[in-house]
């Protein structure tokens, strides 16, 4: 086969934007493993003390339990108040629904440091002191749109239609929501739940403005860099990385798995 | 006169500005199969909607059964519904579908699982529980939905178009055996759809509705032979359509003038009214008329196509009107030859125009 030029040069292009993307990925993990005490070439020898010193760090693993309920939490209340509101706006198409969608999508284009500054603004007023729970809440704010838009997507004419099917046959609106809607939605809420977890484990505007003692991994991992590069930072790096990759895997599996099922 | 199992008084719907259904009155005996026929907007399935309880009318009521059931939920009336797409539980098996509605309706287990077994069996689908609805064909869907809403024994069984999506061969099985299970069962069956064939032949009763109207009703037959309007007319099936006058009245018949002479029709109407005849393909023959016929106008044939169990052929007299005919399949017809036309005036139907 031969190959044209116009086919060269886009693999030329994809070549070049990957290796812009993944690169620093890359040498990030690469130096998780360097056997010496600063994480930039050249490469000593490879050893995971660096992970061994990482995971003996109280602060750290504290922080990433931390980051692990918020994100868990979170994304909880996220997923069901966009699975909510997206079921509610499609099954009831009224003229104001554009509004609320527009409403309901709005945070997505404000930018983390001033929903941040807004949330901390309010927050104290409400008297509501800077904890993971007013992270925790700050990570619902940024993380419904999404939710909401996912769900919203799957909810077409088919979904009324079989529940309307399932009310016909006697089932109520909470029979026909737990019994029917959320199974066939299952795929839908679990790729919202993987992905607004994976958006809350790194999430670091938000975390930083809105904790104090308790703070998340990525706040950890800031205030450790103020001391200057260690391979231990690169090994953290990678575990968070490894993490939000699994999550987002599984949420790609999930949606997937759906459109495969039809 | 008993009181009709359903009835609808005078139900209309109206989306703003638009009427959907225009005052409506429709009454349903017990165990009757009735079929609302129409063109898509003729209101039919807002009409099914309306029955279900998924649409509330503008005015208007129901009753079923002697019971006003207008204000009632679909989950809290005895009606239940196959939908157009089936809307079948997708993440559930077959026999978990079919339970469904006992289940909702608090049905205990061995009870449930013995009906089950039973409307799966109705519908030629023993042996089928356990499948998963993803793997069945379109037929075996469509009784799947059937057996799921017949399994909660409703009052009154709401078809919405559900043969629609099948192939011609298993369209005409599924009508033969929504008959049979209609009879068997005894339950009234209200279906809809825009295919007369169909409607001919599962209805007891076809109602033949346009813009929100009903513009004709009765048995299959009547309502083909001597439809109560131009619509029902054209509608159900082909009809040639002559417009003309009534200028007088001659013992039974009355003289039409028409585009093709004028016609003495067994018919009764005021004089000088602008009228419609509906003249059947099949009512028109070939040749010089036969006692008791009416002679037509010669035609020249522009068309003549084999259709198997008949010949359809186009003919267009001197004064230009065009006429369809029906005609045996052995005929011999010779396109672009003339021919004199005759047609039998007793299925002359007259309309109003």
């Amino acid at each position: 086969m031969k190959l044209r030029g116009s086919t060269i040069g886009a693999g030329l292009v994809l070549t070049v934007a990957a290796l812009f993307i993944f690169l620093p990925v890359a040498v990030l993990v690469q130096f998780s493993f360097q056997d010496g005490l600063v994480p930039v070439p050249p490469f000593r020898g490879f050893s995971l003390r660096w992970y061994e010193k990482a995971l003996e760090n109280r602060r750290l693993i504290e922080a990433l339990w931390n980051s692990l309920a918020v994100a868990l939490l979170s994304s909880l209340v996220a997923t069901i108040l966009g699975f909510l509101a997206a079921h509610g706006l499609a099954r009831r198409r009224a003229g104001w629904n554009r509004a609320a969608e527009l409403l309901l999508m709005a945070p997505i284009t404000v930018s983390y440091l001033i929903i941040g500054m807004g949330l901390l603004m309010t927050f104290t007023m409400a008297g509501l002191a800077k904890s993971l729970l007013a992270v925790g809440i700050g990570h619902v704010v940024i993380n419904l749109p999404l939710a909401f838009a996912i769900c919203y997507a799957q909810l077409g004419a088919h979904q009324v239609a079989v529940e309307r099917a399932a009310e016909d046959l006697g089932a109520g609106p909470w029979q026909t929501l737990l019994l029917i809607t959320v199974p066939m939605m299952a795929p839908s809420l679990g790729a919202a739940f993987a992905l607004s977890a994976t958006l809350s484990w790194d999430e670091f505007v938000i975390a930083f403005l809105l904790s104090r003692f308790d703070v998340t991994l990525p706040v950890v991992i800031w205030s450790m860099l103020r001391s200057g590069l260690s391979p231990e930072l690169n090994a953290v790096g990678t575990m968070v990385f490894a993490v939000s990759v699994g999550a987002l895997l599984a949420a790609e599996l999930l949606i997937f798995r759906r459109l495969r099922g039809g | 006169m008993a009181e009709p199992f359903l009835l609808l008084e005078g139900v209309a719907k109206t989306y703003g500005a638009t009427q959907a259904v225009a005052g409506i009155d429709l009454a349903v005996e017990r165990g009757e199969f009735v079929v609302l026929l129409g063109p898509s907007g003729s209101g039919k399935t807002t009409i099914l909607s309306i029955l279900g309880g998924f649409i509330e009318p503008t005015s208007g009521r129901m009753l079923l059964d002697g019971e006003d059931v207008t204000g009632l939920s679909p989950a809290r009336r005895p009606t239940a519904t196959v939908f157009q797409d089936y809307a079948l539980f997708p993440h559930m098996s077959v026999a978990a579908n079919v339970a469904f509605g006992l289940a909702m309706h608090k049905v205990p287990n061995p009870e449930r699982r013995r009906r089950v077994e039973e409307m799966l069996e109705r519908v030629g689908l023993a042996g089928f529980g356990r499948r998963r609805i993803h793997e069945l064909s379109g037929g075996q869907r469509q009784r799947v939905a059937l057996a799921r809403a017949i399994a909660v024994e409703p009052k009154l069984l709401l078809l919405d178009e559900p043969l629609g999506a099948l192939d011609l061969a298993l369209r005409r099985q599924m009508q033969e055996e929504l008959v049979r299970l209609q009879k068997q069962l005894g339950t009234t069956f209200v279906h809809v759809t825009h295919d007369q064939d169909e409607a001919m032949s599962i209805a007891d009763r076809i109602v033949v509705m346009n813009h929100g109207r009903i513009e004709d009703q009765g048995r299959p037959d009547r309502v083909y032979l001597k439809p109560a309007s131009l619509f029902a007319a054209t509608f159900m099936g082909e009809s040639n359509i002559i417009t003309g006058t009534v200028r007088a009245r001659d013992g039974r018949n009355l003289l039409i003038e028409t585009a093709l002479g004028t016609l003495a029709v067994p018919a009764d109407a005021e004089l000088g009214r602008s009228i419609s005849l509906s003249l059947r393909p099949e009512h028109l023959g070939l040749g010089p008329a036969p006692t008791g016929a009416l002679a037509l106008p010669s035609a020249i044939i522009e068309e003549v196509v084999f259709q198997g169990t008949h010949l359809r052929v186009r003919g267009r007299t001197e004064s230009g009107i065009e006429l369809l005919l029906r005609l045996p399949a052995g005929s011999s017809v010779g396109q672009g030859t003339r021919a004199p036309l005759h047609a039998d005036p007793s299925r002359i139907v007259l309309l109003a125009s």
